[in-house]
């Protein structure tokens, strides 16, 4: 509570941490979609109801997803340290941190994505199958075509979860908006980055939302015909 | 044509097993439509569910165009399926995706171009008569529009064979009507065998030209349905046709009658002039007692509770059986009322 930073200098503070926040962020969610979108799929497909009902592999693949979820960012932070040297070089860093935000989003979409293709409705399979359309086809345009909304939706939670996971990571020198209100905000005794800090996360994460609920209601093209 | 062979299905259940279909065999021949009625779960769409290849049974043969389509699988069973139309109970088009694109996704499945596939699909929105709906998407369309796309889907890639289960079921009579028109136009214009399961019987007396009732996982009546309706003790029949016993309007039957009898008269020739014909040429006064007049598909169908009075009642009711009326006799009890 010493003397104040000026606010010009607070926004040059702010300016870079914000958009490393931002590349951590929508790098993992990309990847994170890359990654779980087909192991959700899986995770579909192989339950009693889906399309290639394998209680073997689907519990295998349960097990991981809820598993590797179920760990604590923290934890998986720490824990996937040296892999993440292996694989970028340095275990600290924005580019560094983006290695366990994607290990522990990747689950958590695939997740989602089995949740929003079991809303699917089996007669429309079912329909899609009697026309002799291959396994492939049924997924992509019944499957996922049909929970386009839900899918776009789960993107939005996993950025915005990811929000909270990349800050958190700030705190152990992870770089963004995180490290600059733990280490020039709260170590620095600086109320005013640590507050603009705090503010423009949760700014970061509203506006995610705002984006990805308007997307998820362009991709919709079902018409919910209400009659007063 | 549709052959089903001493099909049999069960599902576990509990510690035993629920026998859906115990040795079903029927056919449908070319062209014709076939209603397949029965009470709630006697099986009637577990059968549709296995003649569209989704419900594997655990005997039995089903034949489309002769070829047993049981045992297929992978690229075979693929391409079976494209031969046999199918329009699934409930709501089954995809709510992404526009009328158009819904009927297109047979087309997309069998690999045709997409200048092929448009032209298709506007030949079959005309079929079903929604042309104009080509763009829109199924929350839009009203429940007999939905279906009748689903139609259009199920014969997109002219398949012979067309099967719908409980096509109707969710609609009101004027809409269900326009769902009947079409597949009814399925038949005569594609010359598709059609399947189609209800348990709403005006579904069979206004497409059917043949029926089979199921009960218990039984056919427990099938055969063309003007046949049927002929047969004595015909559940097909007593359902389909007028009644005969009006209560009170008919105290005095059998009463001052010499031969009591119930007609069932197929056919415009038979239902408009077999009656009085008979009556003059034998001399003997005919009475109605009860009954009426009816229409199976396009052909009137009578049932009637007729009296004969006169010398010649015997021979009267013996020329009319000779000319196609199917006459069944009518025992009269002890306080003379006809049961
Ligand atoms: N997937 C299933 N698992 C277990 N039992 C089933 C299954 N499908 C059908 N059955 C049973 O098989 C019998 C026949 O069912 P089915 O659905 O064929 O009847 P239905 O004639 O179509 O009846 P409804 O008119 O109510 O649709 C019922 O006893 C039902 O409980
Ligand atoms: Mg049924």
């Amino acid at each position: 509570m010493s003397d104040k930073t000026p606010w010009p200098e607070v926004i040059e503070l702010l300016r870079p941490a914000t958009g490393e926040t931002v590349y951590m962020v929508l790098t993992a969610t990309l990847l994170a979609v890359v990654g779980g979108l087909p192991l959700g799929v899986m995770l579909h497909l192989t339950s009693p109801a889906g399309l290639n009902p394998n209680p073997p592999a689907h519990r295998v693949l349960g097990v991981v997803v809820d598993v590797v979820r179920s760990v604590p960012f923290v934890v998986l932070l720490v824990v996937l340290a040296s892999f993440t040297r292996f694989l970028v070089g340095t275990a600290i860093g924005s580019t560094a941190v983006i290695v366990p935000l994607t290990v522990g989003a990747i689950p958590f979409f695939a997740r989602l994505t089995a949740n929003a293709l079991r809303e699917v409705d089996t007669t429309l399979v079912e329909a899609a199958i009697t026309t002799g359309a291959s396994r492939l086809r049924i997924v992509w345009t019944v499957l996922l075509g049909e929970a386009r909304a839900a899918l776009v939706g789960a993107v939005g939670v996993t950025a915005v979860t990811l929000i909270g996971y990349a800050a958190m990571a700030g705190a152990i020198g992870g770089g963004g908006l995180g490290t600059t209100a733990i280490q020039d905000g709260y170590q620095g005794y600086d109320d005013r980055i640590l507050y603009s800090s705090v503010i423009l996360l949760g700014a970061l994460a509203w506006g995610m939302q705002l984006i990805t609920d308007f997307a998820a209601k362009i991709v919709d093209r079902r018409r919910v015909v209400t009659s007063a | 044509m549709i052959t089903v062979e001493n099909l049999t299905k069960s599902f576990p259940h509990d510690n035993g097993a629920v026998v859906a279909l115990d040795n079903v065999s029927m056919q449908v021949p070319d062209g014709a439509v076939c209603g397949v009625v029965g009470s709630s779960g006697a099986g009637k769409s577990t059968l549709a569910r296995c003649i569209a290849l989704l419900d594997k049974p655990d005997s039995g043969a089903i034949r489309v165009d002769g070829t047993d389509l049981v045992a297929l699988d992978g690229k075979s069973l693929r391409a079976a399926r494209r031969r046999i139309g199918v329009v699934p109970q409930g709501d089954s088009l995809l709510r992404q995706r526009t009328a158009a694109g819904n009927v297109a996704l047979p087309l997309e499945a069998a690999n045709m171009s997409a200048p092929q596939r448009r032209s298709r699909v506007a030949e079959l929105l005309d079929l079903v008569g929604l042309s104009d709906k080509a763009p829109v998407y199924p929350d839009q369309l009203s429940g007999g529009q939905r279906q009748r796309v689903a139609v259009a889907r199920a014969l997109a890639a002219q398949p012979s064979v067309l099967l719908a289960d409980e096509p109707t079921s969710a609609l009101d009579p004027s809409t269900t009507d326009s769902v009947l028109t079409v597949l009814d136009r399925a038949r005569s214009e594609l010359g598709v065998t059609v399947l189609v399961v209800t348990h709403d019987m005006a579904v069979v007396r206004r497409i059917a030209d043949d029926v089979a009732v199921l009960e218990q996982g039984s056919v427990v009546e099938h055969g063309k349905v003007l046949d049927l309706v002929s047969e004595p003790g015909s559940r097909i029949g007593s359902t389909l046709l007028p009644e005969t016993d009006q209560g009170s309007a008919v105290p005095a039957a059998g009463i001052g009658h010499d031969v009591v009898a119930e007609v069932v008269l197929v056919g415009f020739a038979a239902v408009g002039a077999l009656l009085p014909e008979a009556s003059n040429r034998f001399d003997v006064e005919l009475s109605i007692l009860g009954g009426g007049l009816t229409r199976l598909g396009d052909t009137p169908v009578a049932k009637f509770r007729i009296g004969l009075s006169g010398e010649l009642s015997e021979s009267a009711l013996k020329w009319m059986i000779e000319h196609d009326a199917h006459v069944r006799r009518a025992p009269v009890s002890v306080d003379g009322v006809a049961a």
